[in-house]
């Protein structure tokens, strides 16, 4: 008896386990969906199509467009270039604090961009830490400058560089490495010759992934750099301005975000993301 | 002037302690089982492991000196390495990996290549110049890795089990040009390997480690002739039976071993018995009958063939007998026997083929 109730429980369960899924994960499923897809679906339906090209072609959306790229370009630069060292640093050299120095890295990626720029101020602005003695010897100020927003936008964008590359140097055979120097190769050669080549992907994969958070960026720059067309209005805040003005220009910019994203998203998952 | 090692060096738990000369012009195998720090010391040599006390001198050259606080970082030894897995670049061609040791020195690019294109036309790979290392067969990556391990001039060639990845055809080719170009190598050349053909083949002697340790050192020959552990016997090809020697009748004795006993011509430098005693018996001498042998063989075991290993014209036949037989027979044999795996067969041998070596 006691064997035979056991069976149709362990029958019950495999017609479960094969069967559709639970209406209640369904019904949450799509919920979780529309969440995503209704905005979406509303941008698309609000967008002034006929007006897209004079909106997109207006002389402030050019310029923020303008501004978007230098600043995104820059700060995904800056990022591989002080990301790499980093990415290095943590996945081959064993050095005390190694955990709290990750962990610091990996903090802007998960703290509240807004704050991200109250501390650039704290640090940078004319009566910051280094802000200050900066403006007192060269009358030099970065707030409310093009590097202001740059600064702000690897500030929150190279964590992915470094999270991407740590990973990345990783999964390289250290014995490669090894092999390297034993064939007369210096550090800084085995890294330029073996390491850096083999990263390719990972190089690509990190640039891309920051370039597009340095493209969104909002909170910090707002707060650390400021909203001044043609000096630091890139395309985020020029839609938190038009907003305010013009509406459906508004939605023309939001959509041109959403379509760079949604590039990012297919060009990493089918080349990089994938194989990496 | 030759390769001078005395070293202690730890990886983890593990220590190896291991001491032992090589002459350049003459190849030493350095044999020993998995794990018994045979890599360990590769690093050592190659400068990528600190040993923990001890020397490494190489032509009158101090690489490693604990006391007097000396280690040479790897770029600046003179060692040219195959690696375990080889170890090419993927990313580079079979020309640029071979070229990789010059241009490291800052030998400007053309004159890198033309040596490494040279290197490679020497080994037969001018064709696969351009190839990318994935697209290598075993026995080409093989030679590449051989040609950018010699392509600096080192002055000690370490081959980290150099065929130990290649397929049975592609390491007897490789086997070949191995011997060649070792001969025509000047400096010391050192081969790692756990494999006794490729020791017995490619080397002038051998030093034996086991657990970390040097347990004999000698030519292949010298070992054969007196193994000093289990381990020797065993990977020189040589039955090994260890035990008690018993006088039984005029002229002959009995080994008693764990396994059980073999009857051995009675030794003239031993009076009494009853001293632990080595017997070696060479599996060429051991007759192998498919039913119950009638003749003068004092020794017959009965037993299952547990494994058939054919090298070349030649097949060892591991009969599971007490105690267990290794025999050396032709393929011809093989064949006119029906011998496979699971067959029972008869193992015999005169007692006075073993040779026995008392204390």
């Amino acid at each position: 008896m006691a064997g035979g109730s056991q069976e149709t429980g362990s029958l019950a369960s495999l017609g479960r386990r094969s069967g559709a899924t639970p209406p209640a994960l369904l019904v949450l499923a799509a919920i979780g969906l529309a969440l995503v897809a209704l905005p979406l679906v509303g941008l698309a339906l609000r967008t002034p199509w006929s007006r897209l090209g004079q909106i997109l072609g207006s002389e402030a959306a050019l310029t923020a467009l303008r501004l978007s790229l230098v600043v995104s370009i820059a700060a995904a630069a800056i990022g591989l270039l002080v990301g790499f060292p980093l990415a290095w640093m943590l996945a081959r050299s064993r050095f005390r604090g190694r955990t709290l120095v990750r962990g610091l890295v990996l903090l802007p990626l998960v703290m509240p961009p807004v704050v991200g720029g109250v501390a650039l101020l704290t640090a940078f602005g004319r009566s910051g830490i280094l802000g200050r003695p900066l403006y007192e010897a060269f009358g030099f100020q970065i707030t409310f400058t093009t590097w202001a927003a740059i600064l702000a936008s690897t500030f929150v964008s190279f964590p992915l560089i470094v999270l991407v590359l740590e990973a990345g140097i990783r999964s390289i055979n250290e014995r490669l490495e090894q092999a390297a120097a034993t064939m007369g190769a210096s550090r800084w050669y085995v890294i330029r010759r073996v390491t850096l080549p083999m990263l390719g992907p990972q190089l690509v994969a990190g640039a891309v992934l920051a370039w597009a958070r340095a493209l969104g960026e909002f909170g910090a720059t707002i707060t650390f750099a400021g909203n001044l067309r043609g000096r630091t209005q890139t395309v985020p805040l020029a839609v938190f301005q038009f907003l305010q003005t013009d509406p459906e220009g508004a939605v023309a910019l939001s959509l041109l975000l959403v379509a760079v994203a949604l590039f990012v998203i297919v060009a990493l998952r089918a080349r990089f993301l994938s194989t990496s | 002037m030759s390769l001078g090692v005395d070293v202690r060096a730890r990886r983890g738990t593990f220590v190896v302690e291991a001491a032992f000369r090589a002459e350049p012009g003459h190849t030493l195998a350095l044999l020993g089982p998995n794990g018994a720090g045979k890599s360990t010391l590769v690093d050592v040599l190659a400068g990528l492991l600190q040993p923990d006390a001890g020397s490494v001198t190489l032509e009158g050259i101090t690489l490693d000196d604990v006391a007097g606080g000396v280690h040479a970082e790897p770029e600046a030894r003179p060692v040219g390495v195959v690696f375990q897995g080889l170890l090419l670049f993927p990313h580079l061609s079979a020309v640029e990996n071979v070229a990789f040791p010059l241009r490291a020195r800052g030998i400007a690019r053309p004159e890198a290549r033309r040596r490494a294109t040279g290197l490679l036309t020497d080994l037969g790979l001018a064709d696969r110049a351009s190839a990318r290392p994935r697209d290598l067969s075993g026995g080409e990556a093989q030679r590449v890795a051989l040609a950018r391990a010699l392509v600096a001039e080192p002055r000690l060639l370490l081959l980290d089990e150099p065929l130990s990845a290649l397929d049975v055809r592609a390491r007897t080719q490789t086997r070949a040009l191995l011997r060649s170009t070792l001969a025509e190598f000047p400096g010391v050349r050192l081969l790692v390997t756990h494999d006794p053909v490729e020791a017995m083949t490619l080397a002038d002697r051998m030093v034996l480690l086991e657990d970390g340790r040097v347990t004999q050192a000698g030519t292949a020959q010298e070992i054969r002739a007196a193994p000093r552990t289990r381990y020797a016997a065993d990977l020189i090809g040589v039955n090994f039976f260890e035990g008690r020697l018993e006088r039984l009748d005029a002229g002959a004795g009995r080994i008693a071993a764990a396994a059980g006993d073999i009857i051995v011509a009675w030794p003239e430098n031993v009076e009494a018995g009853g001293e632990s005693a080595i017997g070696i018996l060479r599996p060429a001498d051991v007759i192998l009958h498919v039913a119950r042998p009638e003749g003068s063989a004092r020794n017959v075991l009965r037993g299952a063939v547990s494994q058939i290993a054919i090298e070349g014209e030649r097949a060892r036949v591991h009969v599971e007998s007490s105690p267990p037989i290794v025999a050396e027979v032709t393929l011809a044999s093989v064949e006119r026997l029906g011998l496979r795996e699971g067959t029972d067969v008869w193992a015999s041998f005169k007692a006075f083929e073993v040779r026995v070596l008392a204390p």
